[in-house]
């Protein structure tokens, strides 16, 4: 099966009065059609700019400055934006992280579902308002017909969510860009929206890259995991291999600082100091002044490593047995 | 939307009462205008004779409660100098006022919207710094100075426009009307874009920095995620947002829109209210200068009044009343 979306070494920097930030430093995956890939990191860690960049979204002074990424074998970087544009929300549509900020306050929510209907076929606009009234219906909007006609400060921000994701499905694109799309919602609500997204994905066939600081969603939810430090994917691979036996010093701290109940009465784990500025990375492994195995060798570039079909780490240190068996 | 109008009619009514005070203790205080009306040859009996039927030798209470008796009747008094009634001599010269702001206010918006429009999706391009730096220029030059610069250019080196009066005016509705002949527009060019000119500029950099904010803001980058047009979301997406503090500085702008007219009408000798205020100060005739002033306040009032309706239009989450569903 050949994948819905490959990303080849995608570098994204932002041209700052005080250097250049390298957002994103030679990121690569594939995206399987129907797949769900989780990418988890940090705050800075790149992950957004990495989910923007696959679309051409990156404002200036930002700009993707190499690599590539191909959509069902077709280059998007360097594509006209009047190519992007068609495929942005047809083909790759995108859900963000607070729908109050995302639709627009002063227009109804069915003027925002009917222009992007219309932007990509052409309908009639009330063939458009039928459709954009059966998406509605089908993220569990009750009376979707009155609700076509209510501004979006009229609704609660589970139910904003359920009318970005319906906007998001409205042209059944091949592959979702999620960012963070259960942040700003409370937890009874998220898992709420995060099933709903998951039936939605698995009955259209729609690929989801779903980008999340929250590892504990990503588990439920993904097929593989993109772990990303400092602009870098530094271990990606099976959810359930990741999750369980990582392999990086930074996915073994993150998944170690996770709550659990099996560590009742004590001290959470956590990761000794800060992410460094992307504007001044150290050479090699950017996570290494962290790293508690860090050795002199982690000041050259680290090495990529397959231990295992479908993983893979950035790391010198050596792969355990067990993974490899 | 009833106790809200009715809540603002009151307020509306004190206002106006208090602004009568005001203006009638304050014209009191500038000078007496029998030293101004009366020739000083006049015998003490004529003096006597023409105080009295003034109504200048009552105290000044008295001489405000006749005043605002006469209101309610519609009555404002008769002009020392006309003798005819004030505010039928405010209410004739009024149209042609209204007249001018009206086109100026028109110009504003029709020249600086889309001039700030343009500066705000460009901002460093030499278009855009052009732009603002024009609006500069608008901003700093004296209205009289630029009226006498654009008689002097287009009236008596181009000899392209008139630079005195209405021209030919056509009746409608009893009232007479410039804009409707092709001499009258032309008479109306000039003053309506001297008054126009601070106007333009303060459209453009409302209308830049409100753009410069919209195409930062999440909705725009989400609009662009959707593929919708960019056409489409500049003129909508972003414009609408930029619409609501545009509308609301602009109603108010209008009041002193009116106020700055003196100027202009005074240099094109524009028969309107400005050039009689001007005429009325100078012999202190105080009874046009009082009603002139309360006509002003209800003009205030009443403007305020419809920009807080559309306003409320413009934004849905301001809806009067609070009803929402």
């Amino acid at each position: 099966m050949d994948p819905i979306l490959s990303v080849r070494d995608l570098r994204t920097e932002f041209a700052t009065g005080a250097g250049v930030a390298r957002a994103v430093n030679g990121v690569s995956f594939d995206v399987m059609p129907g797949h769900v890939l989780g990418l988890v990191g940090e705050s800075g860690s790149g992950k957004s700019v990495t989910g923007f960049s696959l679309i051409g979204l990156v404002d200036a002074p930002g700009r993707i400055v190499g690599g590539s990424v191909r959509h069902r074998g077709r280059e998007l970087v360097g594509l006209p934006q009047s190519e992007l544009r068609a495929l942005r929300g047809k083909e790759i549509a995108m859900i963000f992280q607070d729908p109050m900020m995302t639709l627009n306050p002063v227009l109804k929510i069915g003027t925002q579902m009917i222009e992007t209907v219309l932007a990509h076929d052409p309908v009639s606009r009330q063939e458009a308002r039928e459709r954009a009234r059966a998406a509605l219906g089908k993220v569990g909007i009750a009376s979707p017909d009155e609700r076509l006609d209510a501004y979006p400060h009229q609704f609660s921000g589970g139910m904003r969510q359920r009318v970005a994701i319906a906007i998001a499905f409205l042209h059944r694109p091949s592959l979702i860009i999620a960012d963070e799309p259960t942040t700003a919602l409370d937890v009874t609500i998220q898992s709420q929206i995060l099933s709903e997204m998951q039936t939605l994905a698995r009955q259209e066939q729609t690929a989801v890259i779903w980008i999340s600081h929250d590892l504990s969603i990503v588990s439920g939810l993904a097929d593989n995991v993109a772990v990303m430090y400092a602009g870098r994917i530094v271990e990606h691979g099976p959810v359930a291999d990741v999750l369980t036996r990582p392999l990086h010093p930074y996915a073994q701290g993150l998944i170690a600082s996770v709550p659990g109940a099996q560590m009742r009465g004590r001290r959470l784990a956590q990761i000794d100091g800060m992410a460094p500025s992307l504007l001044a990375l150290p050479a090699g492994c950017a996570f290494r002044p962290r790293c508690v195995m860090a050795q002199a060798i982690c000041e050259a570039e680290p090495p990529v490593q397959a231990p295992a079909t479908g993983r893979m780490v950035r790391c010198v240190l050596p792969v355990r047995d067990e993974v490899a068996a | 939307m009833t106790s809200f109008l009715a809540r603002r009619l009151l307020q509306s009514a004190f206002v106006l009462f208090a602004m009568s005070v005001l203006v009638f203790v304050g014209i009191f205080a500038i000078g007496n205008p029998v030293d101004v009306l009366i020739s000083p040859e006049a015998t003490q009996a004529d003096r006597q004779r023409i105080v009295e039927s003034l109504g200048l030798d009552r105290s000044l209470i008295e001489q405000y409660v006749s005043f605002v008796r006469g209101v309610f009747d519609g009555d404002f008094g008769k002009s020392f100098v006309f003798k005819i009634s004030a505010i039928g001599l405010i209410l004739d010269r009024m149209p042609a006022t209204l007249e001018l702001a009206v086109s100026a206010m028109v110009l504003s918006i029709l020249i600086g919207l889309p001039l700030g429009m343009l500066a705000g999706m460009h901002p460093d391009s030499f278009l855009g710094r052009s732009i603002m730096a024009g609006s500069i220029v608008g901003f700093s030059m004296p209205t009289f100075w630029v009226g006498l610069i654009l008689i002097l250019v287009f009236a008596v080196y181009l000899g392209w426009l008139p630079s005195t009066g209405r021209g030919e005016t056509v009746t409608v509705l009893g009232i007479r009307w410039s804009f409707l002949t092709l001499d009258g527009l032309a008479h109306l060019i000039l003053p309506a874009f001297n008054l126009a000119l601070f106007k333009i500029s303060l459209v453009i950099r409302l209308t830049r920095a409100g753009m410069r904010d919209a195409l930062a803001s999440d909705y725009v980058r989400y609009a662009i995620a959707k593929g919708l047009y960019p056409r489409r979301v500049v003129m909508v997406h972003a414009l609408k947002n930029i619409l609501i503090p545009l509308v609301t500085v602009l109603g108010l702008e209008f009041g002193s829109v009116i106020a700055f007219a003196i100027v202009t009408e005074t240099i094109f000798a524009w028969p309107g209210t400005g050039k009689l205020i001007i005429e009325s100060i100078s012999v202190l005739d105080r009874p046009v200068i009082v009603a002139y002033l309360m006509v002003i306040v209800l003009m205030f009032v009443t403007i305020n009044l419809i920009v807080d309706i559309t306003y409320s239009i413009l934004d849905p989450r301001i809806r009067i009343g609070g009803a929402t569903s």
